[in-house]
């Protein structure tokens, strides 16, 4: 087209992408920031010498974080947490959505079991009663407090059970003529179809875990069953380096900054690793329940 | 909140897929239409439905126990907010108040300040987020580098995947005395500013650093209104002379009304949620007095103080108008866009 090429439409494009560019630039820089500190050594993070690039450059924080356990400790309550919690979370999720995707004709007391669900996900008794049911339980400082408190996300219910609905519905009454059950139609139709819709939910559900502090904060008595972004509140929002145990004999030679940026960035490692893959799935992931052509 | 991602086809499909999907919506109503073929009623065989459908049944046996242990318990729970909860007594055995916490409550100064701060702090960030994350869709829809596009899309959504704790570790060492925000002001010449240790500045920080975390993320469900508009569209307001400014003022926003409506629309049901892991992370005593809400009110009277009781009569306050509020929401979104969650 003529116009894109005329002299105001060109001043335009700069502008775009001027604002743009500064836009991504504000949000990324934080995060360079984080990293040259965390990369650099002591005299230039105490003095403040660090912007956008390590000055110093060492790995001496990084080294002495992973030489002490506690670090580990906490890796381990979470990944604990993110493993069995994804799973349970898929499982329930599954199970509970395939049922109400059917209708309350072929499922008598569907609708009933809807609004169970409604109630549940419209309205909740808040964080003191919460919080005393699951002491009552006796669940409190055990990895199952944390698992399964959230163990039914209702609105990944919600969504997987309008994936199913939009699901041709012939595949499932072949598979019953051939005589399949539910159970089988579940595993052998609707579960195959369903692969990518399952992989987004999969792959939420587990970032969720990772990153949830809040439940380890206050269901989690003792600093050493904390899962690690809750151990990580502890060193980078209350100060608390003790928690570390770095050997002492080397704390003359850290500055608490760089310390804290190595923890920041030990934690959050594993979400940049898999944020490709949750790029590509988060377009595919609100297209969810969109019928697949 | 992740309500984006959780839009249901009814509004994405149309949406996402525009005139493309024309076929697929055809081929949905036919499969709708035979669905609800009328089914002649004839009394139920109970043992040979039974037969049939008791798997049905028994998968929901596990949904069902988890909601009645964490959501249904905790739901009686609240009972807590109209007795004088004693742990060692329970739920059952504690002794009845009648209305006094409430009573309490309401006569507190500090609640009124609680109250007031979350819903200023919410609907500041409702607003903003939704003006920011419509001009950034704008934005990125008119970079014609495919490349740069995806690039910027990259780095603006990261912040929505990383925990308050990263983000919030980052802010208090950037935001600090001599963090790299106060060096650059004092380059400029500008007075380091103590911007999470002020009651002056809490809230704009707070809002600006909710912009940064989730603005990104809330572009997405405008950018994909935009791939719907009709390229038609565009095509005739050039040829009438419309330069790319008059297209997006007369074209675009336009045609992204409906959603922007919509998610306005659905917004008001979160008025009172001022963002509880934010403000757990970044608050401190000094800015109570501007940044307390009625979440961290909560935390800090119940699990801190072990006040159950009366925490529990702020938190089931939140909770019922909080319903109240979502249910208004969801029945405007309805009446506006069709908006349905199922």
């Amino acid at each position: 087209m003529v116009l894109e090429k005329s002299w105001s439409s060109r001043l335009f494009n700069i502008a775009i992408y001027f604002v743009l560019g500064l836009i991504g630039l504000l949000c990324l820089l934080p995060l360079l920031h984080l990293v040259a500190v965390s990369l650099s050594n002591r005299s230039a993070s105490v003095g403040g010498f660090v912007t956008l690039w390590p000055v110093g450059l060492t790995l001496f924080n990084y080294h002495e974080i992973l030489l002490a356990g506690p670090v580990y400790r906490a890796l381990f309550v979470t990944i604990e947490r993110v493993v069995l919690g994804t799973a349970i979370n898929m499982a329930l999720t599954v199970l509970a959505a395939y049922p109400l995707s059917k209708s309350a004709q072929e499922f008598k007391g569907r609708n009933w079991f809807m609004w169970i669900l409604l109630i549940a996900l419209l309205f909740n008794g808040g964080l003191i009663p919460w919080f005393l049911a699951i002491r009552s339980l006796g669940l409190l400082n055990s990895i199952w407090a944390l698992v399964l408190h959230d163990a039914l996300p209702i609105w990944n219910v919600i969504l997987l059970m309008n994936f199913f609905r939009e699901l041709p519905r012939e595949l499932e009454e072949a598979a019953i003529i051939d005589g399949a059950s539910y159970w089988d139609t579940l595993f052998h139709v609707y579960l195959p179809l369903s692969v990518p819709a399952l992989a987004t939910l999969t792959l939420f559900a587990a970032v969720g875990h990772w990153n949830a502090w809040f439940d380890g904060m206050v269901l989690m008595t003792k600093n050493e069953n904390y899962p690690i972004m809750t151990f990580l509140r502890t060193v980078v929002i209350d100060l608390n380096l003790q928690v570390l145990s770095v050997n002492p004999e080397d704390l003359y030679n850290l500055s608490d900054r760089s310390i804290r940026a190595a923890t920041i960035v030990v934690a959050t490692l594993p979400i940049l690793m898999v944020y490709p893959f949750l790029q590509r799935y988060f377009i595919h992931g609100i297209r969810l329940g969109a019928i697949k052509g | 909140m992740n309500a984006i991602l959780y839009l249901p086809s009814s509004i994405l499909d149309p949406l996402l897929c525009g005139r493309k999907s024309r076929m697929g919506r055809e081929l949905t109503m036919a499969i709708a239409e035979q669905r609800t073929h009328v089914v002649p009623a004839r009394r139920t065989n109970w043992r040979v439905y039974f037969a049939r459908t008791w798997p049905l049944y028994a998968m929901l046996v596990l949904p069902l126990i988890q909601l009645a242990f964490f959501h249904y318990y905790p739901m009686y729970g609240v009972i807590v907010a109209f007795q004088n909860f004693n742990p060692g007594l329970g739920f059952t055995r504690s002794p009845w108040v009648g209305l006094n916490n409430f009573r309490y409550l309401f006569s507190n100064p500090d609640f009124k300040t609680v109250l007031w701060n979350s819903l200023f702090i919410a609907v500041a960030k409702l607003v903003t987020l939704q003006l920011m994350s419509v001009s950034l869709a704008l934005l990125l829809n008119e970079a014609r580098s495919m490349l740069f596009k995806r690039t910027v899309q990259t780095v603006v959504y990261l912040p929505h995947f990383l925990s308050w704790i990263v983000l919030g570790g980052i802010l208090v060492d950037l935001l600090s005395s001599n963090g790299l925000v106060n060096r650059s002001l004092t380059m400029l010449g500008v007075p380091p500013i103590l911007f999470l240790g002020s009651n002056t500045w809490f809230r704009p920080t707070i809002i600006v650093t909710n912009l940064w975390k989730e603005a990104g993320w809330a572009t997405i469900i405008y950018l994909a209104a935009l791939t719907s508009i009709d390229p038609g569209l565009h095509e005739a307001a050039a040829i009438d002379g419309a330069n790319r400014w008059q297209r997006i003022r007369h074209v675009n926003i336009p045609g992204i009304s409906s959603v922007i409506i919509l998610i306005a629309c659905l917004n008001l049901g979160s008025v009172l949620q001022a963002g509880f892991e934010q403000i757990l992370t970044l608050y401190n005593p000094v800015v109570y007095r501007t940044g307390d809400i009625l979440d961290t009110y909560v935390y800090r009277a119940g699990l801190i103080s072990a006040r159950y009781s009366l925490a529990a009569a702020v938190g089931l306050f939140q909770s019922a108008i909080g319903f109240i509020l979502i249910v208004v929401a969801y029945r405007l979104a309805d009446r506006f866009s069709g908006y349905r969650i199922f």
